[in-house]
């Protein structure tokens, strides 16, 4: 087993899988958030679900970090293995005749999109981590109001256009990372068939769509706030 | 005098084999483990027969000059390989793949080989399928067969259009098998330098290790020689750069009789020469002939108009183009063999018809066919008063079904579309049905050197027909090597492991040296290429496809110049111990320009027509056949064994005389 | 044409090596791209200069031995063919054309650019087979019959002629284009199927243990071979590895 663990082929699938796990929880994601452009008390009601119900909390919100993790921490370790297996340089290589950029270089769009994550836990989650669990207030209001403190926070956050240029820029990347890494978890898991260029396609779509919806949320608000 | 003993079993040819087979020695699987073999060279031969040599337990070392076993030539072979399956229930049987074979070689082929040859070819199959060679399949899963030129059946099994490589894939992965057991030690980029005599019996090689230049000493009780054919003596030819005559020279110079080295085969549907810098010649298959017309310009102002770039092809009338081979051939026309088809051409490129720059090259042209086929196509859909043009699509849809892929890559070396403009084709060296003089058992007039394979003679006579040089290589690998070599082995299962230190190997290792040392150090005026190109032009000019007592003395007299000329000025620069490309050239150079010589000879001492060999004093007074080759069963029905006697020049002719007890003697018609 | 050449020189194993220009000039648009480097060759040996070591034999684009790196990539620009079909015809008058070894950690380079691909057939010998012995005893060729289409794509996989194409071209000098194919054969194939667990498992252990980096579907090696090997071979070794790793 553990010769399975360390091989290249095992390996890929464990990519693979985190990836699709993720990409499932982005379309979750952005579910919610999405709601926050046509109705404030729903996205509310649904971030207090998410951040207050202790299976999302402590069963799906570790897996997820985990998945974070991993995707992450694997992702460097091939792309370390990888370097070894180059350790020459070609003085002239010409990539673009028989393969994409993003394809080649997910490991910068990854790295963006980590950047990002960092700044998204520095955002929400580490405050969020704080209000609940070091404070003890699990009420999600507002100090001092009755309302639900989620949606005036998420809006507060996209005041600044700095950061809305940073989250628009690392999303353009994650809907890069994904055009190519769609349909590469399905290959790496061994399925290429005559279903495959649904799955392009379907990858194509989900590549430009998830982000394509975050950033108009973030837009919305904004132009909105 | 060494009077030639071919051990051809007693009996009926039928169970000549069966019946040897039962009663030759065998060595038992215990005392296998003591003995070693070498094989050098891991093309279909010789890499079929390490394996299988391996799997009986023996201990193989096997060498190749490329950096894999997977590499060697028979990886280019295209069509197919035949076998007397009968699977069509087209009357085939072992016996008629015995005549076939016999009479395509025009009768100089020794008969029990042969025949052994048609009876092993369906057990090739068999294994292959086993090793999971891809074979094409029809659409019940069975096996697909085409037919070949000059055959009534069909019995070409066939991988696309890449057959020799899946067969050598097959052979390479049952080397793989017992390399990984150990059985087989596998020395890739080594080069056989000289065989190891000891007590007159081979033990051993010396080779050359091609990254680092060391010279080693390997040993064994027996030596087996698979290295090919000698193509490349003409410099150009469809066998690969670094085919060469080497390891199956070095034995002939050791005591192995070298056998009708004149027997060369001159494929006629090869891309031409585009000029001097060629490297090599590319054949295209036979199959094309079937629906293209061979021509030249009728008129030599046309040609010479082609020649210079003024004119184009399509731009003579029909009434001004000769197809020469329907002229002179009306019954067999552009689907004569190919012997008869490559002195064609050459007769009228030589007559100034031809049709390229260099006026060495006619005109297949596929114009007519596909006129043919748009309007039988057009009759087939109900189009009536189809316009040319719709004729034309039609009819190039056809074409490209049946030859696309040639198409593609005739486009592809030459840059123009064959559709439009007729292909250009010219004749050019292919195979080599002469070689090591072996016996019944495979074994050279070296006791204990075996040579199989091409780099022997034995199976094809004097042409060999399509599809056959896969079946002989395969055949003699797997399963007639593995049985003969046991009877000669059995006597060494008390010998132990042979010394490398003995004075035997000591005086080999240090000639070698010597001669590496010569060539690096010898700083001459003119690269091994200068030398190769020469010899290959006096070879295609004299002793090419038409040969006549006059060139072949003036060759030999040239080529013994050019070689005094070679020793003294060639120029190899680099080291002994390292990569040294330029040095491998020149160790091979020296034997060819050797060989062109023995060549040359071996060609005027064969003062008839037969086969590849096409001697103009031997050719029809009279009657129908006028002007065609003239075979002379009652003074040369035999083999031309040569013997070393220190010059090529001086070489003493053994002959075996072939007895045909099973097949009448015919006189082959074409017209 | 006049060419400048960029050449990687490197005397062995060990030496730094590194590009030397060269110019060759009057080089015809019909010569095969390694004809031009057999004129460059004779000039260099005319002069005494000792000429660039390359891999070549067939030159018909079937043994594998030819590779080359050629203005950034495999074979040269061309596709669907190797460096032995590469024709001048691609190239224009001045251009500056950079030959490099193919590179990887797995194919050390053994001097100019040639290198040593024998950890290919080490892949091999570590399962790149059916056992079966020449007995002459072996079950007929149609005891078996397999289906036009298995047959079909067994032959596409097998057409694979090791040069090494899809590892120079990967970015992790991947080989797994190689090894997919060879594991595809097999698997495709009644034959194949006996030994199909153990063969996967250590021709990919193989793989592994001699350096070659791992795929991330970029899909490169596909579009460089010489043969035009698919890339649902891989998915097909991933399947197989999946499948006899559970087993």
């Amino acid at each position: 087993m553990s010769g399975f663990i360390s091989s290249s082929i095992a390996r890929k699938v464990a990519m693979a899988l985190s990836a699709l796990f993720l990409i499932f929880f982005l379309i979750i994601h952005l579910a919610v958030n999405i709601t926050s452009i046509f109705s404030e008390t729903l996205f509310n009601d649904l971030s207090h679900f998410m951040g207050t119900n202790p299976l999302v909390q402590f069963a799906l919100q570790p897996v997820l970090i985990f998945g974070v993790v991993f995707h992450f921490v694997m992702g460097f370790i091939l792309e370390l293995k990888n370097k070894k297996a180059t350790v020459v340089k070609y003085a002239k290589d010409n990539g673009a005749a028989n393969s994409t950029w993003t394809s080649r270089n997910m490991i910068y769009s990854g790295l963006v999109i980590l950047a990002f994550i960092v700044l998204h836990f520095v955002d929400f989650w580490i405050p969020e981590l704080n209000v609940k669990y070091v404070h003890g207030d699990m009420s999600g209001m507002l100090e001092g109001t009755q309302n639900f403190r989620y949606f005036e926070e998420l809006q507060h956050k996209f005041v600044n256009p700095a950061r809305v240029a940073a989250y628009v820029v690392s999303f353009v990347l994650l809907g890069l990372h994904l055009a190519h890494g769609f349909q590469s978890a399905f290959q790496s898991m061994g399925f290429n068939n005559k279903y495959t260029k649904t799955v392009k396609t379907l990858g194509k779509a989900y590549s430009i769509a998830i982000p394509a919806g975050f950033i108009i949320v973030a837009v919305f608000h904004f132009l909105n706030h | 005098m060494t009077t030639l003993n071919s051990r051809i079993p007693k009996g009926p040819i039928k169970d000549k084999w069966t019946t040897y087979k039962d009663k030759i020695d065998l060595v038992n699987p215990a005392n296998k483990r003591n003995i070693d073999i070498i094989v050098v060279g891991t093309g279909l031969a010789g890499g079929s027969a390490a394996a299988s040599l391996a799997e009986l337990g023996y201990n193989v070392k096997a060498f190749a000059y490329q950096d894999s076993p997977r590499r060697a030539h028979s990886i280019a072979a295209q069509g197919g390989i035949n076998a007397a399956k009968n699977y069509q229930g087209d009357g085939d049987s072992t016996y008629r793949l015995f005549y076939d074979t016999v009479k395509g070689g025009d009768y100089r082929s020794r008969e029990a080989n042969v025949h052994r040859l048609a009876e092993v070819s369906g057990n090739i199959i068999d294994q292959c399928v086993a090793q999971g060679v891809p074979f094409a399949r029809d659409y019940g899963g069975l096996l697909d067969n085409r037919s070949f030129g000059g055959v009534l059946v069909s019995r070409t099994f066939y991988a696309k259009g890449q057959t020799g490589q899946q067969l050598l894939l097959g052979a390479y992965s049952a080397m793989n098998r017992q390399i990984a057991r150990g059985k087989i030690e596998m020395y890739n980029r080594h080069e056989m330098l000289d065989v190891v005599l000891v007590d007159g019996k081979a033990r051993g090689i010396i080779a050359r290790n091609m990254i680092t230049g060391e010279i080693q000493r390997h040993s064994a009780h027996a030596v087996v020689i698979a290295s090919g054919g000698y193509g490349n003596v003409y410099f150009l030819s469809t066998n690969a750069m670094g085919s060469n005559v080497t390891a199956g020279w070095k034995i002939h110079k050791k005591g192995a009789f070298f056998a009708n080295p004149c027997y060369t085969q001159i494929h006629p549907t090869c891309i031409p020469r585009s000029g001097d810098y060629q490297s090599k010649l590319t054949l295209m298959s036979e199959s094309l002939r079937n629906d293209g017309r061979i021509w030249v310009p009728a008129k030599i102002e046309d040609a010479k108009a082609i020649q210079q770039g003024k004119l184009k092809p399509t731009e003579i009338a029909e009434a001004d183009r000769d197809y020469y081979l329907e002229r002179r051939y009306p019954a067999f026309g552009n689907l004569v063999p190919r012997d008869v088809a490559s002195r064609a051409a050459k007769e009228r490129c030589d007559a100034g018809y031809g049709v390229n720059a260099t006026g060495e090259a006619v005109y297949l042209d596929f114009a007519a066919a596909i006129d043919r086929y748009g309007k039988e196509q057009a009759k087939i859909h109900g189009i009536t008063n189809a316009s040319a043009d719709k004729i034309y699509e039609l009819g190039q849809a056809v074409v490209e079904a049946k030859y696309g892929n040639l198409f593609q890559m005739y486009e592809k070396i030459v840059d123009e579309n064959p559709y439009k403009t007729p292909m250009m084709i010219y004749p050019a060296t292919h195979y080599t049905m002469g070689g090591v003089w072996v016996d019944y058992n495979l074994m050279t007039t070296i006791p204990g050197c075996y040579c199989i394979g091409e780099a022997n003679f034995s199976d094809h006579g004097a042409n060999r027909l399509g599809a056959s040089a896969l079946m002989q290589g395969l055949a003699d690998g797997y399963f007639v090597l593995p049985y003969t070599i046991g009877d000669y082995l059995s006597d060494d299962i008390r010998t132990g492991k042979i010394p490398t230190d003995s004075p035997e190997f000591e005086e080999a290792e240090k000639s070698v040296t010597e001669l590496i040392n010569f060539f690096v150090s010898n700083k001459g005026k003119h690269s091994v290429d200068f030398y190769h190109k020469k010899l290959g032009k006096i070879m295609w000019d004299k002793v090419g496809m038409s040969r006549n007592e006059k060139g072949l003395k003036e060759a030999m007299a040239e080529i013994k110049a050019l070689r005094e000329d070679f020793w003294k000025n060639v120029n190899v620069p680099g080291a002994a111990n390292e990569m040294n490309t330029e040095l491998e050239k020149a160790v091979r150079v020296a034997d060819f320009l050797e060989l062109g010589e023995l060549f040359a000879k071996d060609a005027l001492d064969r003062n008839e027509s037969c086969g590849g060999h096409f001697r103009e004093e031997s050719v029809e007074l009279d009657g129908e056949q006028e002007g065609e080759a003239k075979r002379n069963d009652k003074d040369f029905a035999y083999v031309s064994a040569w013997e070393y006697k220190g010059e090529p020049g001086d070489a003493v002719l053994h002959k075996e005389e072939l007895e045909f007890n099973d097949i009448e003697l015919k006189q082959r018609s074409y017209k | 044409m006049d060419l400048t050449l960029k050449i990687w020189r490197q005397k062995n194993a060990d030496d730094k090596g590194q590009l030397v220009d060269y110019k060759v000039t009057d080089i015809s648009e019909h010569m095969s791209f390694l004809e031009m480097m057999d004129v460059l060759n004779e000039q260099l040996i005319n002069k005494g200069d000792e000429p660039v070591a390359f891999d070549h034999d067939c030159r018909e684009g079937i043994c594998g031995m030819c590779s080359m790196y050629i203005n950034g990539e495999a074979h040269g620009p061309d596709k669907g063919i190797t460096t032995c079909q590469l024709h001048m015809r691609s190239f224009k008058d001045g251009d500056t054309i950079y030959i490099e070894p193919f590179r990887a950690t797995a194919f050390p380079v053994i001097k100019d650019l040639v290198v040593d691909r024998t950890s290919f057939d080490r892949i091999q010998q570590s399962g790149g087979y059916i056992s079966v012995n020449t007995s002459g005893n072996t079950q007929d060729a149609n005891a078996i019959p397999i289906s036009k289409i298995a047959a079909d794509k067994a032959m596409d996989a097998a057409t694979c002629i090791g040069c090494g194409a899809c590892v120079a071209t990967c970015k992790n000098s991947s080989a797994m284009l190689f090894v997919g194919a060879k594991v595809s054969q097999y698997a495709l194939l009644p034959q194949g199927q006996v030994e199909a667990t153990e063969r996967v498992l250590s021709m990919v252990q193989q793989m592994d243990d001699e350096g070659f980096g791992n795929c991330t579907n970029t899909g490169a090696c596909e579009v460089e071979c010489p043969k035009g090997i698919s890339l649902e071979n891989i998915a097909r070794m991933n399947r197989e590895f999946l499948k006899a790793s559970i087993s």
